[in-house]
Protein backbone atom coordinates (compact mmCIF):
# COMPACT_ATOMS: atom_id res chain seq x y z
CA UNK A 1 0.00 0.00 0.00
CA UNK A 2 2.75 2.38 0.85
CA UNK A 3 4.69 1.95 -2.01
CA UNK A 4 1.00 2.45 -4.31
CA UNK A 5 0.80 5.82 -2.60
CA UNK A 6 4.35 7.06 -2.99
CA UNK A 7 3.48 6.53 -7.10
CA UNK A 8 0.53 8.21 -6.73
CA UNK A 9 2.03 11.53 -5.35
CA UNK A 10 3.84 11.30 -8.85
CA UNK A 11 0.85 11.00 -10.51
CA UNK A 12 0.27 12.61 -13.83
CA UNK A 13 4.34 12.38 -14.72
CA UNK A 14 5.18 8.92 -13.82
CA UNK A 15 3.96 6.28 -16.29
CA UNK A 16 3.42 3.90 -13.05
CA UNK A 17 0.01 5.80 -12.82
CA UNK A 18 -1.82 3.63 -14.63
CA UNK A 19 -0.51 0.76 -13.05
CA UNK A 20 -0.94 1.86 -9.67
CA UNK A 21 -4.67 2.98 -10.53
CA UNK A 22 -4.92 -0.89 -11.79
CA UNK A 23 -3.41 -2.44 -8.41
CA UNK A 24 -5.83 -0.50 -6.41
CA UNK A 25 -8.79 -1.42 -7.99
CA UNK A 26 -7.46 -5.17 -7.59
CA UNK A 27 -7.09 -3.88 -3.98
CA UNK A 28 -10.09 -2.83 -3.68
CA UNK A 29 -12.10 -5.49 -5.30
CA UNK A 30 -10.60 -8.28 -3.17
CA UNK A 31 -10.06 -6.22 0.00
CA UNK A 32 -14.00 -5.58 -0.30
CA UNK A 33 -15.07 -9.14 -0.68
CA UNK A 34 -12.63 -10.03 2.03
CA UNK A 35 -13.89 -7.33 4.70
CA UNK A 36 -17.50 -8.14 3.62
CA UNK A 37 -17.94 -12.17 4.07
CA UNK A 38 -15.30 -12.94 7.35
CA UNK A 39 -16.13 -15.99 8.52
CA UNK A 40 -15.32 -15.75 12.32
CA UNK A 41 -13.82 -19.42 14.00
CA UNK A 42 -15.26 -18.43 17.74
CA UNK A 43 -12.75 -19.39 20.20
CA UNK A 44 -14.83 -19.23 23.57
CA UNK A 45 -13.41 -19.78 26.65
CA UNK A 46 -15.25 -17.62 29.56
CA UNK A 47 -17.97 -14.94 29.87
CA UNK A 48 -16.67 -13.43 27.01
CA UNK A 49 -18.23 -16.36 24.58
CA UNK A 50 -21.50 -15.17 26.25
CA UNK A 51 -21.49 -11.82 24.91
CA UNK A 52 -19.97 -13.22 21.64
CA UNK A 53 -22.92 -15.19 21.09
CA UNK A 54 -25.37 -12.26 22.21
CA UNK A 55 -23.19 -10.92 19.32
CA UNK A 56 -24.01 -13.13 16.82
CA UNK A 57 -27.89 -13.78 17.78
CA UNK A 58 -30.90 -11.70 16.41
CA UNK A 59 -30.73 -8.40 18.23
CA UNK A 60 -26.98 -8.21 17.51
CA UNK A 61 -26.59 -9.82 14.66
CA UNK A 62 -23.27 -9.45 13.06
CA UNK A 63 -24.69 -11.60 10.05
CA UNK A 64 -25.05 -7.87 8.88
CA UNK A 65 -21.81 -7.43 8.51
CA UNK A 66 -20.88 -10.18 6.33
CA UNK A 67 -20.23 -12.56 8.91
CA UNK A 68 -23.13 -14.81 8.29
CA UNK A 69 -21.15 -18.27 8.61
CA UNK A 70 -19.41 -18.94 11.65
CA UNK A 71 -16.98 -21.63 11.22
CA UNK A 72 -16.58 -23.85 13.64
CA UNK A 73 -13.68 -25.63 11.64
CA UNK A 74 -10.26 -23.36 11.66
CA UNK A 75 -9.77 -24.87 7.63
CA UNK A 76 -12.74 -22.55 6.82
CA UNK A 77 -12.24 -19.92 8.64
CA UNK A 78 -10.50 -16.32 8.24
CA UNK A 79 -11.02 -14.23 11.61
CA UNK A 80 -10.28 -15.77 14.85
CA UNK A 81 -12.07 -14.35 17.59
CA UNK A 82 -10.42 -15.45 21.30
CA UNK A 83 -13.49 -14.67 23.49
CA UNK A 84 -12.54 -15.24 27.13
CA UNK A 85 -9.27 -15.35 29.27
CA UNK A 86 -6.70 -18.08 27.90
CA UNK A 87 -4.97 -20.58 30.36
CA UNK A 88 -1.51 -22.04 29.77
CA UNK A 89 -2.95 -25.70 29.31
CA UNK A 90 -4.80 -23.90 25.96
CA UNK A 91 -2.19 -22.22 24.46
CA UNK A 92 -1.12 -24.73 22.08
CA UNK A 93 -4.55 -25.73 21.13
CA UNK A 94 -5.44 -21.90 20.00
CA UNK A 95 -1.37 -21.62 18.55
CA UNK A 96 -2.83 -25.25 16.33
CA UNK A 97 -6.15 -23.62 15.20
CA UNK A 98 -4.32 -20.67 14.33
CA UNK A 99 -1.89 -22.58 12.19
CA UNK A 100 -4.54 -24.24 10.56
CA UNK A 101 -6.53 -21.37 9.25
CA UNK A 102 -5.32 -20.51 5.67
CA UNK A 103 -4.40 -17.29 4.82
CA UNK A 104 -5.02 -14.52 4.69
CA UNK A 105 -5.75 -14.79 8.44
CA UNK A 106 -6.84 -12.16 11.04
CA UNK A 107 -7.58 -12.40 15.14
CA UNK A 108 -9.75 -10.83 17.41
CA UNK A 109 -8.61 -9.94 20.98
CA UNK A 110 -12.12 -9.81 22.62
CA UNK A 111 -11.93 -8.87 26.66
CA UNK A 112 -9.49 -7.76 28.76
CA UNK A 113 -8.02 -11.07 30.16
CA UNK A 114 -7.50 -12.41 25.95
CA UNK A 115 -5.71 -9.29 25.55
CA UNK A 116 -3.98 -8.65 29.12
CA UNK A 117 -5.09 -11.37 30.80
CA UNK A 118 -7.04 -8.97 33.00
CA UNK A 119 -7.28 -9.46 36.41
CA UNK A 120 -6.10 -13.09 35.86
CA UNK A 121 -2.11 -12.49 36.15
CA UNK A 122 -1.64 -15.68 37.87
CA UNK A 123 0.45 -18.56 37.54
CA UNK A 124 -2.05 -20.34 34.89
CA UNK A 125 -3.39 -17.84 32.96
CA UNK A 126 -1.26 -16.55 29.36
CA UNK A 127 -0.97 -12.92 29.79
CA UNK A 128 -2.39 -11.34 26.71
CA UNK A 129 -2.95 -13.92 23.79
CA UNK A 130 -0.80 -11.89 21.28
CA UNK A 131 2.03 -13.76 23.39
CA UNK A 132 0.47 -17.15 21.62
CA UNK A 133 -0.68 -15.18 18.23
CA UNK A 134 -0.44 -12.21 16.39
CA UNK A 135 -3.63 -9.79 17.46
CA UNK A 136 -5.05 -7.76 14.75
CA UNK A 137 -8.09 -5.97 16.83
CA UNK A 138 -8.26 -6.05 20.87
CA UNK A 139 -11.33 -5.11 22.09
CA UNK A 140 -11.34 -3.89 25.57
CA UNK A 141 -13.70 -4.79 28.14
CA UNK A 142 -14.95 -7.17 30.91
CA UNK A 143 -16.64 -8.22 29.42
CA UNK A 144 -17.44 -5.97 25.89
CA UNK A 145 -21.22 -5.61 25.21
CA UNK A 146 -21.68 -6.70 21.68
CA UNK A 147 -21.48 -3.38 20.15
CA UNK A 148 -17.94 -2.99 21.32
CA UNK A 149 -17.07 -6.10 19.91
CA UNK A 150 -18.92 -5.27 16.63
CA UNK A 151 -17.11 -1.96 16.77
CA UNK A 152 -13.99 -4.39 16.52
CA UNK A 153 -15.09 -5.92 13.32
CA UNK A 154 -15.87 -2.87 11.93
CA UNK A 155 -12.56 -1.79 12.91
CA UNK A 156 -10.98 -5.06 11.65
CA UNK A 157 -13.02 -4.20 8.15
CA UNK A 158 -11.37 -1.08 8.05
CA UNK A 159 -7.85 -2.45 8.57
CA UNK A 160 -8.29 -5.07 6.00
CA UNK A 161 -9.41 -2.43 3.27
CA UNK A 162 -6.51 -1.25 3.89
CA UNK A 163 -4.14 -3.66 2.85
CA UNK A 164 -2.50 -4.42 -0.37
CA UNK A 165 -2.01 -7.24 -2.60
CA UNK A 166 0.91 -5.82 -3.78
CA UNK A 167 2.59 -4.77 -0.13
CA UNK A 168 4.42 -7.89 0.82
CA UNK A 169 5.31 -6.18 4.19
CA UNK A 170 2.14 -6.46 6.16
CA UNK A 171 2.15 -10.73 5.32
CA UNK A 172 2.28 -12.91 8.40
CA UNK A 173 5.51 -14.25 9.45
CA UNK A 174 3.98 -18.11 10.00
CA UNK A 175 7.76 -19.09 12.15
CA UNK A 176 8.69 -16.94 15.35
CA UNK A 177 11.22 -15.68 15.36
CA UNK A 178 13.48 -17.45 17.87
CA UNK A 179 13.36 -20.82 20.18
CA UNK A 180 11.45 -18.26 22.87
CA UNK A 181 8.78 -18.39 20.72
CA UNK A 182 7.96 -14.63 20.00
CA UNK A 183 7.37 -13.54 16.59
CA UNK A 184 8.97 -9.62 17.29
CA UNK A 185 11.49 -8.79 18.95
CA UNK A 186 11.24 -8.92 22.93
CA UNK A 187 12.13 -4.56 22.83
CA UNK A 188 9.23 -4.25 20.40
CA UNK A 189 6.81 -6.32 21.91
CA UNK A 190 7.61 -4.44 25.37
CA UNK A 191 7.00 -1.11 24.04
CA UNK A 192 3.92 -2.29 22.20
CA UNK A 193 2.49 -3.96 24.95
CA UNK A 194 3.40 -1.70 27.89
CA UNK A 195 -0.22 0.19 28.68
CA UNK A 196 -1.58 -3.34 28.74
CA UNK A 197 0.40 -5.10 31.21
CA UNK A 198 -0.69 -4.83 34.89
CA UNK A 199 2.40 -6.04 36.74
CA UNK A 200 4.83 -3.51 37.05
CA UNK A 201 7.58 -6.20 37.52
CA UNK A 202 7.34 -8.37 34.28
CA UNK A 203 6.99 -7.32 31.05
CA UNK A 204 5.30 -9.24 28.11
CA UNK A 205 8.46 -10.40 26.36
CA UNK A 206 10.58 -12.02 29.54
CA UNK B 1 -22.49 -32.16 67.76
CA UNK B 2 -22.91 -34.87 65.83
CA UNK B 3 -23.34 -38.26 67.80
CA UNK B 4 -20.75 -39.82 65.71
CA UNK B 5 -17.75 -37.84 67.97
CA UNK B 6 -18.80 -40.11 70.99
CA UNK B 7 -18.91 -43.28 68.91
CA UNK B 8 -15.31 -42.45 67.86
CA UNK B 9 -13.34 -41.86 70.76
CA UNK B 10 -15.08 -44.78 72.30
CA UNK B 11 -13.90 -46.93 69.28
CA UNK B 12 -10.85 -44.99 68.55
CA UNK B 13 -9.46 -43.65 71.71
CA UNK B 14 -6.60 -41.62 71.33
CA UNK B 15 -6.85 -40.99 67.87
CA UNK B 16 -9.40 -39.05 67.25
CA UNK B 17 -8.48 -34.87 68.42
CA UNK B 18 -10.46 -32.76 69.06
CA UNK B 19 -13.95 -32.01 67.80
CA UNK B 20 -15.59 -28.43 67.01
CA UNK B 21 -18.94 -27.63 65.74
CA UNK B 22 -18.78 -24.53 63.31
CA UNK B 23 -21.75 -23.35 61.43
CA UNK B 24 -23.52 -26.65 62.19
CA UNK B 25 -21.02 -28.64 61.50
CA UNK B 26 -19.08 -30.95 63.42
CA UNK B 27 -15.12 -31.19 62.32
CA UNK B 28 -13.13 -34.05 63.96
CA UNK B 29 -8.99 -33.87 64.12
CA UNK B 30 -7.81 -37.67 63.44
CA UNK B 31 -4.46 -38.78 63.60
CA UNK B 32 -2.98 -38.94 60.05
CA UNK B 33 -2.07 -42.95 60.60
CA UNK B 34 -5.31 -44.13 61.58
CA UNK B 35 -7.13 -42.55 58.72
CA UNK B 36 -8.07 -45.76 56.46
CA UNK B 37 -8.97 -47.54 60.00
CA UNK B 38 -11.30 -44.82 61.50
CA UNK B 39 -12.94 -44.22 57.57
CA UNK B 40 -13.32 -47.77 57.24
CA UNK B 41 -15.21 -47.98 60.26
CA UNK B 42 -17.29 -44.77 59.62
CA UNK B 43 -18.33 -46.15 56.37
CA UNK B 44 -19.17 -49.78 57.48
CA UNK B 45 -20.53 -49.49 60.84
CA UNK B 46 -24.45 -50.07 60.65
CA UNK B 47 -24.63 -47.03 63.11
CA UNK B 48 -22.43 -44.48 60.95
CA UNK B 49 -22.98 -45.56 57.26
CA UNK B 50 -21.30 -42.55 55.70
CA UNK B 51 -21.23 -44.02 52.42
CA UNK B 52 -20.78 -40.70 50.63
CA UNK B 53 -17.49 -38.58 50.48
CA UNK B 54 -18.63 -35.38 48.94
CA UNK B 55 -14.67 -34.01 48.58
CA UNK B 56 -11.82 -34.52 49.72
CA UNK B 57 -9.74 -30.79 49.80
CA UNK B 58 -6.59 -29.48 51.83
CA UNK B 59 -6.43 -26.41 53.39
CA UNK B 60 -2.79 -24.09 54.09
CA UNK B 61 -3.09 -21.31 56.37
CA UNK B 62 -1.64 -17.61 55.85
CA UNK B 63 -0.45 -18.52 59.79
CA UNK B 64 2.88 -20.42 59.17
CA UNK B 65 2.33 -22.31 62.27
CA UNK B 66 -0.79 -23.91 61.49
CA UNK B 67 -0.22 -27.57 60.24
CA UNK B 68 -1.90 -28.19 56.70
CA UNK B 69 -4.68 -29.68 56.47
CA UNK B 70 -6.47 -32.37 54.80
CA UNK B 71 -10.16 -32.29 55.02
CA UNK B 72 -12.56 -34.83 54.47
CA UNK B 73 -16.36 -34.60 53.76
CA UNK B 74 -18.50 -37.14 54.68
CA UNK B 75 -22.21 -37.83 54.09
CA UNK B 76 -24.68 -40.49 55.06
CA UNK B 77 -27.31 -40.50 52.34
CA UNK B 78 -29.39 -43.10 54.64
CA UNK B 79 -28.97 -40.65 58.23
CA UNK B 80 -28.90 -37.37 56.46
CA UNK B 81 -25.82 -36.36 58.29
CA UNK B 82 -23.06 -35.00 57.10
CA UNK B 83 -19.58 -34.99 59.00
CA UNK B 84 -16.01 -33.49 58.29
CA UNK B 85 -13.17 -35.07 58.90
CA UNK B 86 -9.67 -33.20 59.15
CA UNK B 87 -5.95 -35.10 59.11
CA UNK B 88 -3.13 -32.44 60.49
CA UNK B 89 -0.14 -32.91 58.25
CA UNK B 90 3.58 -31.01 59.05
CA UNK B 91 4.25 -28.75 55.70
CA UNK B 92 7.77 -29.04 55.96
CA UNK B 93 7.53 -32.64 56.80
CA UNK B 94 6.39 -35.83 54.67
CA UNK B 95 3.33 -35.19 52.90
CA UNK B 96 2.06 -38.81 52.77
CA UNK B 97 -1.52 -39.94 53.39
CA UNK B 98 -3.28 -43.18 53.09
CA UNK B 99 -5.73 -43.39 49.93
CA UNK B 100 -9.15 -43.74 50.96
CA UNK B 101 -10.27 -44.75 46.59
CA UNK B 102 -10.67 -48.46 48.21
CA UNK B 103 -13.48 -47.05 50.36
CA UNK B 104 -14.91 -44.71 48.84
CA UNK B 105 -14.15 -44.76 44.16
CA UNK B 106 -14.87 -40.89 43.76
CA UNK B 107 -12.24 -40.02 45.95
CA UNK B 108 -10.18 -40.94 42.81
CA UNK B 109 -10.10 -37.45 41.40
CA UNK B 110 -10.64 -35.45 43.98
CA UNK B 111 -6.97 -37.06 45.44
CA UNK B 112 -5.41 -36.12 42.49
CA UNK B 113 -6.55 -32.83 42.55
CA UNK B 114 -5.26 -32.55 46.00
CA UNK B 115 -1.99 -34.57 44.94
CA UNK B 116 -1.77 -31.86 41.80
CA UNK B 117 -2.33 -28.65 43.79
CA UNK B 118 -0.61 -29.65 47.60
CA UNK B 119 1.84 -32.50 46.83
CA UNK B 120 0.24 -34.54 48.77
CA UNK B 121 1.19 -37.85 48.31
CA UNK B 122 -1.94 -40.73 48.58
CA UNK B 123 -0.28 -44.10 49.34
CA UNK B 124 -2.19 -46.83 47.03
CA UNK B 125 -4.09 -44.51 45.04
CA UNK B 126 -4.55 -46.21 41.79
CA UNK B 127 -3.71 -43.30 39.46
CA UNK B 128 -1.75 -40.68 40.88
CA UNK B 129 -0.98 -38.00 38.72
CA UNK B 130 -1.71 -34.99 37.22
CA UNK B 131 -5.71 -33.74 37.06
CA UNK B 132 -5.78 -29.75 36.66
CA UNK B 133 -2.12 -28.82 35.24
CA UNK B 134 -0.62 -30.95 32.63
CA UNK B 135 2.13 -33.97 33.31
CA UNK B 136 5.31 -32.20 32.38
CA UNK B 137 4.55 -29.38 34.81
CA UNK B 138 7.63 -28.31 36.34
CA UNK B 139 7.10 -25.20 38.83
CA UNK B 140 5.39 -26.97 42.00
CA UNK B 141 1.98 -26.89 43.36
CA UNK B 142 0.82 -24.17 42.61
CA UNK B 143 -2.00 -24.23 45.86
CA UNK B 144 1.01 -23.74 48.51
CA UNK B 145 1.68 -21.08 50.44
CA UNK B 146 5.25 -21.02 48.95
CA UNK B 147 4.39 -20.70 45.37
CA UNK B 148 4.54 -17.46 44.10
CA UNK B 149 0.82 -16.24 42.47
CA UNK B 150 3.05 -15.96 38.99
CA UNK B 151 4.51 -19.50 39.50
CA UNK B 152 8.12 -19.74 39.37
CA UNK B 153 9.05 -19.45 35.84
CA UNK B 154 9.29 -16.53 33.85
CA UNK B 155 6.55 -15.62 31.81
CA UNK B 156 8.85 -16.20 28.37
CA UNK B 157 10.01 -19.59 29.82
CA UNK B 158 5.98 -20.22 30.61
CA UNK B 159 4.78 -19.49 27.06
CA UNK B 160 7.89 -21.17 25.66
CA UNK B 161 6.69 -24.50 27.44
CA UNK B 162 3.08 -24.34 26.77
CA UNK B 163 3.59 -23.70 22.97
CA UNK B 164 6.30 -27.05 23.72
CA UNK B 165 3.24 -29.19 24.73
CA UNK B 166 1.29 -31.45 22.55
CA UNK B 167 -2.46 -30.74 22.79
CA UNK B 168 -3.24 -33.96 21.84
CA UNK B 169 -1.13 -35.30 24.94
CA UNK B 170 -3.94 -36.18 26.99
CA UNK B 171 -2.85 -39.89 27.92
CA UNK B 172 -0.84 -40.71 30.73
CA UNK B 173 2.46 -42.16 30.53
CA UNK B 174 0.78 -46.02 31.33
CA UNK B 175 -2.02 -45.28 28.80
CA UNK B 176 0.56 -44.24 26.44
CA UNK B 177 2.96 -47.50 27.22
CA UNK B 178 -0.32 -49.39 26.79
CA UNK B 179 -1.29 -47.98 23.47
CA UNK B 180 2.06 -48.60 22.03
CA UNK B 181 1.96 -52.56 23.30
CA UNK B 182 -1.46 -52.91 21.50
CA UNK B 183 0.47 -54.01 18.26
CA UNK B 184 2.49 -56.62 20.34
CA UNK B 185 -1.38 -58.25 21.24
CA UNK B 186 -2.45 -61.16 19.89
CA UNK B 187 -5.71 -60.77 17.51
CA UNK B 188 -7.98 -62.07 19.63
CA UNK B 189 -7.30 -59.56 22.36
CA UNK B 190 -6.83 -56.80 19.58
CA UNK B 191 -10.31 -58.08 18.63
CA UNK B 192 -11.77 -57.65 22.00
CA UNK B 193 -10.12 -54.49 22.74
CA UNK B 194 -12.22 -52.98 19.28
CA UNK B 195 -14.98 -53.71 20.41
CA UNK B 196 -14.99 -52.07 23.52
CA UNK B 197 -14.03 -55.11 26.19
CA UNK B 198 -12.30 -53.33 28.93
CA UNK B 199 -9.76 -55.06 31.34
CA UNK B 200 -10.64 -55.51 34.98
CA UNK B 201 -10.38 -51.91 37.19
CA UNK B 202 -6.77 -51.90 39.19
CA UNK B 203 -9.04 -51.39 42.44
CA UNK B 204 -11.81 -52.64 42.13
CA UNK B 205 -12.95 -55.20 44.85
Amino acid sequence: MKRVLETKEVAGQSPNYLLAKVQDLIDWAVNSSRANSLWPMPFGTACCAIEFMATAASRYDFARFGMERQAFSPRQADVLICAGRLPFKLAPVIRRIYDQMPQPKWVISMGACASSGGIFDNYAMVQGIDTIVPVDVYVPGCPPRPEGLLYGVLLLHKKIKGESLFDRAPRREEQPLDERGLRLPPEQINEISEPFGNSIHQFRSA
Amino acid sequence: MNSSVEALRATFGSAIGRAIESCGDTIVYIDPAKLPEVMRWLRDTPEQHYDYLVDVTAVEYRDRERPLEVVYNLRSLARRTDLRIKVELDPQGDLTLDSVVPLWRGADWLEREVYDMFGITFRGHPDLRRILMWDTYAEGYPLRKDFPLRGRFSRAEQVRQALAANPEAHYSMEELSIAQAYDGLPPDMQERLRRGERAKIPYSE
